[in-house]
């Protein structure tokens, strides 16, 4: 990996930390503090911080080391948080992510007022951070009660246990054990010394220099194991150190192991971490873990094995360390399931997929011609692989709209505030997947929409009070599959849409005429049309009299659709409706004349027979009798122009789309067929009825329906004759 | 350091003087396993002795230990502060202190 792509998966990294971070930040201000969140959200900083130092990347590194310093207040319980907090950390992150987009990924320097921004945010932090140590100093009292707190298991009998057998030759080195016992008891109270004079020999035998005395020692202190082992730094050569910790200590080490950071799944790191382990026992034991193995040839003791063996960790602590250490693999090798692949690779893997659909398509046609079975028969397995090797790399771009959906949450806070409004956000359907291309800009116009609910959707909360509805105004962005489409609706329980007011309003632009009856579905979906806003006062959130019509066309640009609905008082519901997949899809190939047209078939209800009485009514009225049912048809030889003769019989295929039906005729139903779409060019933009074409596996083309279009034509045409008819 | 060495009942006592550490420690042991060997019965007086370290305490020790395999009579009298303090750290007292004979003696 190089350098470039290095830095550039620091950068995603970076910004999945920060949104990691803002969520976290966004739940903290609504839930109660939880230790873990803050841990997530100091190991994000820490990170973004580690890894920016790798890159050079100083400027980060300097604004990221005084958040940290702040959350680890936070996370040591000296720094409370509140909702200041809160607004602060949030405007740390959104500095982070400003320098990463300009330090990193361009390479160049903070503009001064940027770089201003960013140094009082940095201010505002140390002040904090100046605050906590001064409140730490002038209350001693509540530092000491907490100590007394955490150490709360000091009872009698509750005290470490050192064992010290001294290396013969520390007499001769010039070091006493006396002194090292003298300095343990500044730290803590010997409670119980006693010497062990077993190694000791017989007078005429002493070597007078050398040192023969062990000791075991009831040590009451609130030092940890490490500070205990530092005592002995200077003898820790020949000298066998164990320490043994109170038990109540055990309890507590145990809860540190389920709490440790998860940072690394080495069971003797994880132990120090805790503070079981010392780095010296640590090194001890694989040492003897070494020798062993040389003793047994080759295998080695599990390292967990020789620390409870030689008691420097007690058997429950280690249980419970090795628990830790399995859920920490467990937790990476969920991690280790996802990889990062390019976008561009993947597309060229559907590009791919697309040929081998239309390629596969022309074999299997082939081997149809040839009569020759087995030649069928293995092509149609071909077949069916190839459609499942096309569902899994579909598959491969679906992402769950989600996370989308929870950037909103950062957004409707900060817009609430700026308009004095509480608003809150519910997610529903989060979990719904669609083609990340589709995610990717599906963002904007849905900025848009809940931006443009928040501001003219919901009133403010005393207009609502007067209305009977509760103070909070409430937001939802929901998500579904519906009928091969994705339908996102962002939905309001606000004020809705005042019908007069846009009519009015159209007629004033001369969208409509004066004398025009529309149903209230047409008079809400007036608001798409360009130029049109009916808010009476212009924020600088929207309400431009842009906007609505671009969401119409970027939304249409990505072959959906958007309708509208809402009640007077009771609020608004935006449904955008999205294809699923832009590359590839299963089609109902139908013929008219010589030429193919391709249905989505999703979009297929049933075909049926087009009956000689109405063929021949059909020149009238543009609609047949579907089980008591009216249902408006297009004849796709009339819309499309085929000039070729009407053949013996007609079929129709009743569609659905966005819950209305209708049906094209045709001459001639094929079948299923997998139709890779192929866009068709800037010429032929403006055709109405084509959404695409693709390729049949004769080298034909067939044009693919656009459905959502020709179903509204039918059913206007058809409200249209009823209202000649009348 | 010097070891003065008086007899009187059939008791030897011996009269420290100085350090008690590893700096005299062989010239020490020496002299403890000599009268260890020429008497039945001895009394080491500490008050002379003006510092102690661990090696001149496990020479104590292992001379009353030697005592006690070769059934002679080893008591300390007279401990000297510094005597005491590292009796006393290593929590040796009872081994050190002969109480009995102090408070018969005084």
């Amino acid at each position: 990996m190089g350098m470039d792509q290095a830095l550039q998966t620091y950068i995603e990294e970076s910004r999945g930390l920060l949104d990691e971070m803002e969520g976290i930040l966004l739940r903290l201000e609504s839930e109660p503090q939880e230790e873990e969140t803050v841990n997530a959200m100091f190991r994000a900083a820490h990170t973004i911080k580690g890894s920016a130092g790798l890159f050079g990347l100083d400027a980060i590194v300097a604004f990221t080391h005084v958040v940290e310093n702040v959350l680890d207040e936070v996370r040591g319980g000296t720094l409370a948080v509140n909702g200041e907090l809160v607004e602060l950390l949030l405007k740390c992150s959104d500095h982070i992510g400003l320098l990463i987009t300009v330090v990193a990924e361009t390479g160049e320097a903070l503009d001064a007022e940027q770089a201003a921004a960013g140094e009082a945010i940095a201010a505002a932090l140390r002040s904090l951070l100046g605050g906590a140590a001064a409140a730490d100093a002038a209350m001693p009292a509540v530092h000491e009660a907490r100590l007394a707190a955490s150490g709360g298991g000091l009872l009698e009998g509750d005290y470490w246990h050192l064992s010290l057998v001294f290396g013969r030759d520390v007499l001769k080195n010039g070091m006493d054990p006396i002194s090292f016992i003298r300095y343990l008891s500044t730290i803590g109270d010997i409670v119980s010394l006693r010497v062990d004079d077993s190694e000791l020999p017989e007078l005429n035998a002493i070597d007078p220099e050398s040192c023969y005395l062990s000791f075991s020692i009831e040590f009451k202190s609130e030092a940890d194991k490490k500070t205990i082992e530092d005592v002995f730094e200077f003898v820790r050569e020949g000298c066998k150190l164990r320490i043994f910790p109170p038990p109540s200590h055990l309890a507590a080490f145990v809860d540190r192991l389920e709490h440790a950071s998860g940072n690394t799944d080495m069971l003797g790191q994880l132990l120090i971490e805790a503070g079981i382990l010392t780095g010296h026992e640590l090194e001890d034991a694989l040492a003897s873990q070494e020798s062993m193995a040389a003793v047994c040839g080759g295998a080695k003791p599990p390292i967990g094995e020789v620390l409870v063996n030689e008691g420097v960790v007690q058997k429950e602590v280690m249980d419970a360390a090795l628990e830790k250490q399995r859920q920490i693999r467990d937790h990476k090798a969920q991690e280790a399931k996802f990889i990062r692949v390019s976008a561009e690779k993947l597309d060229e893997l559907i590009n791919l997929v697309g040929e081998l659909v239309i390629a596969g398509a022309g074999a299997s046609l082939l081997a149809q011609r040839s009569g020759d079975a087995a030649l069928h028969e293995s092509t149609s397995v071909v077949s069916g692989l190839v459609e499942e090797i096309r569902d899994g790399a579909l598959k491969l771009r679906m992402v769950e709209i989600g996370e989308t959906f929870n950037r909103f949450q950062r957004v409707v806070r900060d817009v609430s505030k700026e308009l004095g409004k509480d608003i809150g956000l519910e997610i529903g359907g989060a979990e719904t997947e669609l083609d990340k291309t589709v995610v990717e800009k599906i963002g904007d116009p849905l900025m848009h929409l809940v931006r443009n609910a928040m501001d003219h959707g919901i009133e403010p909360a005393a207009a609502r009070v007067a209305a009977g509805k509760p103070a909070k105004g409430s937001l939802r962005l929901n998500a579904y599959h519906d009928s091969g489409s994705i339908v996102i609706e962002v939905a309001d329980d606000g004020g809705g849409l005042k019908k007069e007011r846009i009519l009015k309003k159209a007629i004033e632009r001369g969208i409509v005429n004066p004398g025009q009856s529309l149903s209230d579905n047409e008079i809400y979906n007036l608001v798409f049309e360009a130029g049109f806003s009916t808010a009476d006062q212009v924020t600088n959130l929207s309400g431009r009299g842009v906007g609505m019509d671009v969401v119409k066309r970027n939304i249409q640009a990505l072959r959906g659709s958007v309708d509208i609905e809402s009640a007077e008082g009771r609020g608004t519901t935006v449904r955008i409706r999205l294809p699923l997949t832009l590359a590839i899809i299963d089609g109902f190939l139908v013929g008219v004349g010589k030429s193919a047209f391709v249905v989505p078939l999703d979009m297929v209800l049933e075909c049926i027979e087009l009956s000689e009485a109405d063929r021949k009514a059909a020149d009238t009225r543009n609609y047949v009798n579907l089980r008591g049912e009216v249902l408006p048809f297009v004849r796709l030889r009339d819309q499309f122009e085929v000039k070729a003769a009407a053949g013996k019989r007609e079929n129709i295929v009743v569609v659905q789309y966005g819950g209305q039906k209708a049906g094209f005729v045709v001459d001639e139903l094929m079948g299923e067929f997998q139709t890779v779409i192929k866009p068709l060019g800037n010429v032929f933009r403006n055709l109405r009825g084509i959404s695409g074409s693709t390729i049949l596996g004769t080298g034909e083309v067939a044009l693919i329906l656009d459905v959502p279009t020709l179903v509204q034509l039918a059913v206007a045409r058809d409200e249209q004759l009823a209202m000649h008819g009348a | 350091m010097h070891i003065d060495a008086q007899q009187e009942n059939g008791i030897c006592r011996l009269q420290m003087e100085g350090e008690l550490t590893i700096y005299h420690s062989l010239e020490i042991r020496d002299g403890l396993m000599g009268h260890l060997a020429a008497n039945t019965e001895i009394e080491l007086d500490l008050s002379g002795v003006t510092e102690m370290d661990t090696a001149g305490f496990q020479l104590l020790l292992a001379a009353k230990r030697e005592g006690t395999r070769l059934g002679k009579a080893v008591r300390f009298v007279s401990h000297s502060q510094a005597a005491l303090e590292v009796i006393d750290l290593y929590n040796m007292a009872a081994q050190f202190g002969d109480p009995l004979l102090l408070s018969a003696r005084q």
